[in-house]
């Protein structure tokens, strides 16, 4: 049985903070942080969207592409650190903003920035199965970036997800492969209580990010027999937009191969999103017969990682607006705004 | 049917009332109105009190019989009329209808409310019920927002100027400076109205009424009676009553008050006059564009026009058609229940000839408006010296 | 209070997260939220639920500067009556849109966001507001 994504869609808020906006308040030097960690703005959502709404968006706009009835859907996962609840899932409330019906799996899934491929796999691996014919796995986050922190150059809002299914003349990428790698390792977490994650500095890069995502590209690559130059796109986590760059140069991928795919510079690190919506802009341009490799990375740590092959479904199936262009519809703030929108003023 | 009369009237003071309490309001003005009337408790067969939220400002419900309690009455029948801010009007309403029918003789109609035991966050609150509170509440919508939804639309559609809805506050205020019993004792202009800042755009803070405490009450007996107890009878000569669809967003229109013009029409039929020949009338101007809709509605002037009329100072106590001459809603304040009842009491004063630095010349008939929500109930009346 | 009532707003969820309100079968004239009613038919016709369209355009509007309780940290924001595709009408905020295209006549497009959030412990009302499409 072929399976594959049949629909796919992005969201990002409207709302954009320029890294030398958020440096000049720490008072750095905005130009040299922004180029050393290759991002210029990130996304912010306003007060009134969470998770739960970018989800939602992200279901709606994946329907529209799949052109099939939510009722058809049989599972449902949505992969965040930001739930809106720490009990009482997104999925249910994306399941009934869509009208998926009872019929449905459904749970919310964590693991750091690789809690949405996570649930990806598992639809994959429903509709293989036969349990389902239709899974829908999103990946959002409205990330919490510590005030003052490296991290808060980067930490983003948005989201993407994919609906998977198994009839030939609707799938518009087949998903030939899927692995991952997986450890403890305890790189970057968050308590239960605590308002931010911590992360362990320079033991995120290469003990972490490089180690995981290196290997689960290097293992489907060694299963599918295949090599870099196969591969017209790949997409890599994308924390900032150095790591996803210094990792396709050490796997033997060009500049031009990882540049449809890394969004980061332009919204931040949309954390479980990020490589799925990395995935998304590639979708928006890949023709008939061009192979993807994807690797996520989430902390804690594990890279999932997909081969995926586009077929000629794709030219009648794509998402109404390009996210590129979708993304310059922009607005934006200041750092006082954006403490007030990401509700981080606190009174001593 | 029966004609009947008012025969007496009692008020409190409008405004902050920190010092007094719900049931001293209620006493206050019921005892004022028995007293005024000549009339004693025991004469009084029912009562009915309109009251808008009590529950919500002070946490008491059953007020029908809290007023006939404090007032002494029992075991008259005390009844609690709702219909957010007509509620007064109703209560007006409900208690001529008992005397017209002849199941009662002599009623004791009041109003009240007492909205600053709250915070300003849930007086707010508790108006917002007199809307559809699900569909309007729950999305951010408090009553300034549905009344400046409806003003943008009348300023769109006929050129109303804020400015013209500024005049209606200025006029209000200068009215209720020579009301002793008004919340407000101080003239404005139409720059202050200007520069008071957006509450909801286009209304301003000072074209919306105010958070008020306070009470009113009046006897109500057959006219024949009446004028043999004293000669200050004022007789309701129609009461009328209509409904409009509750949430703004399923009205015919957002320019118009269609309730109030069909309570308007009703009433000048049943009275068989035309507006031409009301004297002065009290109508809701829980907003200036409000009373601007409400002069429409009435027929004194043109639909669309009464922001220019208003300008033009026709509405002015010297005017062709003085409007709330008692300094209205803006000036006087807005203790809900209390409102319509509170209009009956400036009427019965004009046609008297006691309203002072208030007093139309050649007062014959008087009309009170009184408005619930946005325009999903009207009540109006008319009357004349008996 | 009313404001944090679960049961009302799970009963809600389909008005507020699609909005499904119902449609007189034979006159097809659309009410939202849903009535039993049909103020003009009576009893006559059935009431079948229905989705409302999904695009509107501005009828009135306002820029709320003192919101209600539990807005208060929102303000100012916009406020508009507009009217469904199918002629329904209905009261709704107006959303990351820039001022200037906020006006009469703009058409709006429904989006799914967060309506109050009050109580930290409490659980949070998503539902509708429009945002002006291009």
């Amino acid at each position: 049985m072929t399976v594959g994504i049949v629909g796919y869609g992005a969201y990002v808020p409207k709302k954009r903070i320029k890294v030398e906006e958020i440096a000049k308040v720490w008072k750095k030097d905005g130009k040299k942080v922004s180029v050393g960690i290759g991002v210029i703005e990130k996304a912010l959502g306003s007060w009134d969207e969470d998770t739960a709404t970018i989800s939602v968006e992200v279901a709606r706009k994946a329907l529209e592409v799949a052109k099939i009835e939510a009722k058809e859907i049989g599972a449902v996962y949505v992969g965040s650190e930001s739930h809106p609840y720490a009990v009482k899932p997104t999925s249910s409330i994306v399941a009934e903003a869509i009208n998926t019906g009872t019929e449905l799996m459904a749970a919310d899934l964590e693991f750091a920035c690789k809690a949405g491929t996570a649930g990806l796999q598992l639809v994959y691996a429903e509709v293989k199965a036969g349990m389902i014919n239709y899974g829908l796995a999103i990946g959002a986050d409205t990330a919490q970036g510590r005030p003052g922190d490296a991290l808060e150059f980067t930490a983003g809002s948005g989201g993407a997800g994919f609906i998977v299914g198994n009839k030939k003349e609707e799938i518009i990428a087949e998903i030939n492969e899927t692995i991952s790698f997986t450890t403890d390792t305890p790189d970057f977490w968050r308590r239960q209580h605590a308002e931010f994650p911590s992360h362990a500095g320079r033991f995120t890069g290469e003990p972490a990010y490089f180690k995981h995502v290196l290997n689960a590209a290097k293992n489907i690559m060694e299963k599918t027999k295949t090599k870099p130059s196969d591969f017209k796109y790949a997409v890599f986590h994308q924390p900032n937009g150095k790591f996803p760059k210094r990792a396709a140069k050490i796997l033997g991928f060009t500049p031009e191969q990882i540049e449809q795919g890394l969004m980061t510079p332009y919204i931040g690190n949309t954390y479980s999103g990020a490589t799925m919506v990395g995935l998304v802009s590639v979708l928006d341009i890949a023709k008939a017969g061009d192979k993807i490799l994807a690797v996520s990375y989430g902390s804690g740590s594990g890279s999932d990682a997909f081969i995926l092959t586009v077929t000629e479904n794709i030219k009648n199936k794509r998402a109404k607006i390009p996210l590129l262009k979708a993304i310059e519809d922009k607005e934006y703030v200041d750092y006082s705004e954006y403490i007030i929108h990401r509700k981080k003023i606190k009174t001593l | 049917m029966r004609s009947v009369s008012i025969v007496g009237v009692g008020l409190t003071k409008f405004g902050e009332q920190w010092e007094k309490s719900f049931k001293e309001l209620i006493a206050e003005a019921g005892v004022k109105a028995i007293q005024d009337s000549g009339l004693e408790r025991k004469d009084v067969n029912a009562v009915y009190g309109g009251c808008m939220a009590s529950g919500r400002f002070v946490g008491q419900e059953h007020i029908g019989a809290l007023i006939a309690d404090q007032l002494g009455l029992n075991p008259v029948p005390s009844t609690r009329v709702e219909a957010a801010c007509a509620s007064g009007g109703v209560a007006l309403r409900m208690g001529y209808m008992a005397v017209a029918s002849g199941i009662h003789d002599i009623v004791a109609v009041g109003g009240v409310e007492k909205m600053t035991e709250v915070s300003t966050e849930d007086a707010g609150f508790a108006l917002g019920g007199a809307g559809d509170q699900e569909t309007e509440l729950f999305v951010g919508a408090s009553f300034p927002a549905l009344y400046a939804l409806m003003a943008r639309k009348h300023m769109k559609k006929f050129g109303t100027t804020e400015e013209q809805m500024a005049s209606v506050a200025v006029k209000n205020h200068g009215n209720a400076v020579n009301n002793k019993y008004a919340q407000f004792h101080r003239e404005i202009t139409i720059d202050d109205v200007m520069k008071s800042g957006y509450v909801s755009s286009p209304l301003k803070l000072l074209d919306c009424s105010p958070i008020t405490d306070g009470a009113a009450a009046v006897l109500l007996m057959p006219t024949e009676q009446a004028k043999k107890i004293n000669d200050k009878a004022v007789e309701i000569i129609a009461s009328t009553q209509a409904s409009d669809t509750l949430a703004l967003a399923d009205r015919e229109n957002l320019y118009e008050t269609k309730a109030a013009k069909i309570a308007g029409k009703q009433a000048y039929e049943k009275a068989g006059i035309k507006p031409t020949d009301v004297s002065f009338a009290e109508v809701h101007d829980c907003f200036t564009i409000a009373e601007i809709m409400a002069i429409e509605s009435l027929g004194f002037c043109p639909l669309g026009e009464g922001g220019k009329f208003t300008e033009q100072g026709n509405t002015q106590i010297s005017g062709q058609i003085p409007i709330n001459t008692s300094g209205g809603l803006k000036g006087k304040g807005h203790p809900v229940g209390a409102t319509g009842v509170a209009q009956a009491i400036e009427t019965y004063l004009q046609l008297n000839g006691e309203a002072g630095k208030r007093q139309v010349k050649d007062a014959e008939i008087g009309m009170t408006h009184n408005v619930g929500g946005s325009g999903a109930t009207a009540v109006v009346h008319l009357y004349k010296k008996a | 209070m009313v404001q944090n009532s679960l049961p009302l707003h799970w009963r809600k969820y389909p008005e507020r997260y699609r909005l499904e309100g119902n449609i007189n079968e034979e006159t097809g004239e659309a009410f939202f939220p849903a009535r039993v009613v049909d103020p003009k038919q009576g009893r006559k016709g059935k009431l079948v639920p229905i989705e409302m369209p999904r695009i509107g355009k501005i009828v009135s509007l306002t820029e709320v500067y003192v919101g209600p309780q539990g807005f208060e940290k929102e303000t100012p924001y916009f406020l508009a009556l507009i009217e469904l595709e199918n002629k329904v009408r209905m009261l709704t905020q107006i959303v990351d849109s820039p001022k200037e295209k906020i006006k009469e006549g703009a058409k709006v497009k429904k989006v799914f966001r967060k309506i109050s959030d009050i109580d930290e412990e409490g659980a949070i009302a998503y539902g509708y507001k429009f945002k002006v499409e291009e």
